[in-house]
């Protein structure tokens, strides 16, 4: 079906490693130019309301300031939402800074300062004073789950439940088994470790060139080119180098409208860099409340599931994600009832974070599977494997492949599964209660339309290009690494181009897609080079492949050869020559398979076994141990694929344990907006971490066999934590983060 | 008293240090912190990243004296006369410091932008030589955060390092 990898495969160390090790890797505020300016939002402190009077005096007389901007003098940008929306947009109306008196969300900007360095952009826009007539916010899921509501609009149709099937409310009410709870997880916020930042460098005729953080240059180009009337030619984007995103560079951020609007109006420079308390008021993961119903007959084999989640949005745009419907697939079940709401908060706009809504919907799902299994008494993993299915019942698909036994067998053996006690608080150590659970994960396996170019030089050089983006991905290696086999040379000879909004169309980065999309336009993009270097060689004098089809040949060692005869071929250099070229070049585009996808669904799949040590007074946990089983099709490089698991598995292990934005319901304020008091995972935290990789052939999926990596590894994680805290100290929490707090007020249900 | 009028009559500073062995003289004011003067226009040693401002992360990173410090806490007039390390003066794209290589080598790292104040702070910890156990790397190195989740890798690839420098007590420690 593949080639006989040859680099495909191999655990290639990242071909920009260097580069980021030493320093000389640039992100986006690191671009310079003499006398460039530098923009300081300021930021509105209340959580809905109006803005009554805002005096930027003492801002505008600051040393150093150049203008402020507020509601009041903005220049006129688009009107039309249209404009607004960019490619990843949700229902609604699109944030637009700046617009008008309205304050939708604490940290709002209301002033925008321009001054001739930063420190004084800053102190300036420390003197901004705003008066507000305040709103009474509403900022708890808690409270606003009960004026849910279904989304008029969709932002994807899949999002959105299927009907029902069977009767899961009669199965439910009948079965001899059936657990039915309430899970709640609080919001979180992706916290890349670069700060959000646009450098925008205002070239001659008024043509702009940005350093943009975002997962996608293109839909920065096209944002900018919307709302400011711009011709795409004028503007190009780039994002060599992305510090980390999750989802959160998914959609332009309004400090880089901010940086083209004053660069723009004032014909100059300009650079703006947020700060990281600012980071807290851009998207975020939902708060959510989900409630799981199961039911079983006496060996466990579900007879009805029932999912009913509601997650926050905001005032202005309806943001919709998969959480659900996951319940309707990941298991056999004949009946099943699926419902999926929103409830309006006075926040922003919530949007992607890795895994967005398998997270949170399979986290519930996972941790009801567990209570379940305790019900029906059976071992969780059993519980599972007894309740696979090859098949998705919510689309009545199949599945393109689905190697989750392995996942489930070579995960228990590595991680000692069988030596479990299963009764709870049966297993010591010393002072500590010990735990033992496990979860299953989920995640869709998509491809989107993608282009891509490569060009072949007569000496064995290389040069492939599409916009595509490497958030910390792998990308630049994975590419390097198709074209590298395609063309038989070593991976230093191929220069990978992306992160560039003038590079042949990709997406954003996001889904878990990119080595499927790019990395079948790059593979495609390459054997078009060797189709037309064999139309090449056909022509020669005499020419030994003058009958070979484009199906029988390869390159081998600079020679286009028979594959079945290495002996039988031509220097690359010699066809060129004869050609008279220095190069071939060209350009490739795939999309997903329509036909294909009529018939089949796909999906990644894990199991993720975890041990707990839970100090018996203090109720403080350590995760002592994870093993990440993970079925995601071909691995293309086993070294940075596992690079993105250990990824999932430690976001996984800040949403089981510490990560919440904690908010002031009374203002509607975020109190934590800092890395001191919002807890992401620290290395002391993190222990041993296993990866598995099981074999798993798809042919379908995509046409490099890839199903994509960087949301499976967090899904199911927080399950899996939740089930051996369970498991250590017989305490069911079903609010997350599981803090100490928790674990101490709740009872000992076993 | 009026503020901007403050800012504006406050003098500046001169300063100097020498940043990875090559002399460097400055006029500062004094709100300048390290970071933001490794960051400037001026300097553009832009490897010593910017990730909170306030200590909390371990971005910014760098070595004063072989010492680890967070270069945003530290206003830049107090440290005249000093020796400063960033991330480009241990090594660079072909001439690579042992920890550096062994940071590309275990894959300790994603999008990078923790990754050079990693190194500095795994260069601190050497010179500290505290660090005896794979559980005290993580300790020790708990000042830096990745948000991308490469801790097992970083963990990995300095005790590598450690394992590797025959004097060390690492090694000792470890057999």
């Amino acid at each position: 079906m593949f080639n006989q990898s040859k680099i495909v495969g191999l655990p290639v160390s990242r071909i920009d490693g260097p580069l980021k090790v030493t320093g000389q890797a640039k992100y986006a505020a690191e671009h310079f130019e003499p006398g460039m300016l530098f923009g300081s939002i300021a930021l509105a402190t209340i959580a809905s309301g109006r803005i009554t009077a805002i005096d930027t005096k003492a801002a505008e007389r600051f040393p150093g300031v150049v203008k402020v901007y507020t509601h009041e003098n903005r220049p006129k940008l688009a009107y039309r939402d249209k404009k607004w929306k960019d490619e990843v947009a949700v229902p609604g109306h699109p944030f637009r800074p700046l617009e008008n008196d309205r304050v939708l969300f604490d940290g709002q900007p209301v002033a925008f300062v321009v001054a001739e360095t930063p420190e004084a952009a800053r102190d300036a826009a420390a003197l901004i004073r705003a008066d507000y007539a305040t709103d009474e916010p509403h900022t708890d899921i808690i409270a606003e789950q009960h004026n849910s509501y279904e989304p008029p609009v969709a932002r994807m149709k899949q999002f959105l439940p299927p009907p029902p099937r069977g009767d899961a409310e009669a199965a439910f009410a009948s079965a001899p088994h059936k657990i039915s709870a309430d899970y709640v997880i609080e919001g979180e916020h992706h916290n890349p470790m670069e700060l959000f930042a646009a450098t925008v460098l205002f070239e001659k005729d008024g043509e702009l060139t940005i350093h943009d953080k975002t997962q996608g240059s293109q839909n920065s180009r096209d944002h900018v080119c919307g709302v400011f009337g711009l011709d795409p030619e004028k503007v190009l984007v780039k994002n060599s180098f992305v510090g980390g995103a999750f989802g959160q560079g998914l959609r332009p951020k309004h400090h880089l409208v901010l940086a083209v609007m004053a660069s723009l109006d004032l014909s100059r420079s300009m650079k703006v860099e947020m700060t990281r308390r600012e980071m807290f008021y851009l998207t975020w993961r939902p708060s959510s409340v989900q409630t799981v119903s199961l039911a079983a007959d006496a060996q466990g084999h579900l007879l009805s599931v029932m999912h009913h989640a509601v997650h926050a949005t905001s005032r202005y745009e309806d943001y919709q994600e998969n959480v659900a419907n996951w319940t309707g697939l990941a298991y056999k079940c004949e009946n099943a009832k699926l419902s999926y709401e929103l409830a309006k908060l006075d926040m922003a706009t919530p949007g992607d974070m890795r895994a967005p809504g398998a997270a949170t919907g399979v986290t519930a799902l996972e941790t009801a599977m567990d209570e379940l299994a305790y019900e029906v008494g059976v071992d969780p993993v059993d519980l599972r494997v007894r309740n696979f299915i090859h098949r998705d019942q919510n689309q009545d698909k199949a599945i393109t492949s689905k190697a989750l036994h392995a996942c489930y067998r070579e995960g228990a053996t590595r991680f000692g599964w069988s030596k479990r006690s299963p009764a709870p608080r049966s297993m010591r150590d010393g002072h500590d209660l010990v735990g033992w659970g496990m979860a299953g994960g989920i995640w869709e396996a998509t491809m989107a339309p993608a282009e891509a170019t490569a060009q072949l030089f007569a000496d064995g050089k290389v040069i492939i290009a599409a916009a595509a983006s490497d958030i910390g991905t792998g990308t630049y290696t994975i590419l390097g690494q198709l074209a590298a086999e395609e063309f038989d040379v070593p991976i230093e000879q191929v220069t990978v181009n992306i992160g560039e909004s003038a590079l042949p169309k990709t997406g954003v980065q996001g889904g878990s897609w990119t080595a499927a999309s790019t990395g079948s336009a790059v593979q495609k993009a390459a054997k078009t080079v060797i189709k037309t270097l064999l139309g090449h060689a056909r022509e020669m004098e005499d020419s030994p492949l003058a009958k070979a089809s484009e199906d029988q040949v390869v390159i081998a060692e600079g020679r286009l050869v028979l594959e079945a005869n290495h002996q039988t071929g031509i220097a690359i250099a010699d066809i060129m020559h004869a050609a008279g070229l220095s190069s071939i070049e060209e350009h490739a585009k795939v999309a997903p398979d329509m036909m294909s996808m009529m018939t089949f669904a796909a999906y990644s799949h894990s199991a993720v076994f975890v041990e707990v040590k839970v100090d018996e007074d203090l109720g403080i946990v350590r995760v002592t141990r994870v093993v990440s089983a993970i079925a995601a099709g071909r691995i293309l490089n086993p070294k940075t694929a596992r690079s993105q698991i250990f990824g999932g598995v430690v976001m996984g292990l800040g949403m089981a344990l510490h990560e919440e934005g904690m908010i002031d319901h009374r203002t509607g304020r975020i109190m934590n907006h800092n890395l001191a008091e919002y807890h992401v995972p620290a290395h002391a935290d993190i222990r041993d971490i296993e990866v598995i990789f099981v074999d798993e052939d798809d042919d379908k999926a995509s046409p490099i066999g890839v199903k994509g990596l960087g949301e499976i590894g967090i899904v199911g994680v927080a399950a899996a934590v939740s089930n051996a805290i369970f498991h250590a100290t017989g305490k069911r929490i079903r609010t997350f983060p599981i803090t100490v707090d928790k674990i101490l007020e709740s009872e000992t249900v076993q | 008293m009026d503020t901007a009028l403050a800012h504006s009559a406050f003098p500046t500073s001169p300063l100097s240090l020498t940043i990875n062995g090559k002399a460097h003289s400055f006029d500062i004011h004094p709100w300048t912190t390290l970071l933001d003067l490794l960051r400037s226009d001026d300097l553009q040693l832009t490897g010593t990243k910017k990730g909170c401002d306030h200590g909390q992360c371990g971005a910014c990173t760098v070595l004063i004296e072989g010492e680890r410090i967070n270069s945003c806490l530290k206003l830049a007039v107090t440290l005249d006369g000093r020796e400063i390390t960033t991330i480009e003066g241990l090594g660079a794209p072909g001439n690579m410091h042992p920890i550096q290589t062994a940071f590309v080598e275990h894959d300790a790292f994603q999008c990078g932008y923790c990754t050079p104040g990693q190194i500095c702070s795994a260069v601190g910890l050497v010179n500290e030589g505290h660090a005896h156990s794979r559980e005290e790397i993580r300790e020790l190195m708990s000042g830096n955060l990745c948000r991308c989740g490469a801790y097992t890798n970083i963990a990995d690839a300095i005790e590598d390092v450690l394992g590797k420098q025959g004097t060390h007590p690492y090694r000792e420690a470890a057999e």
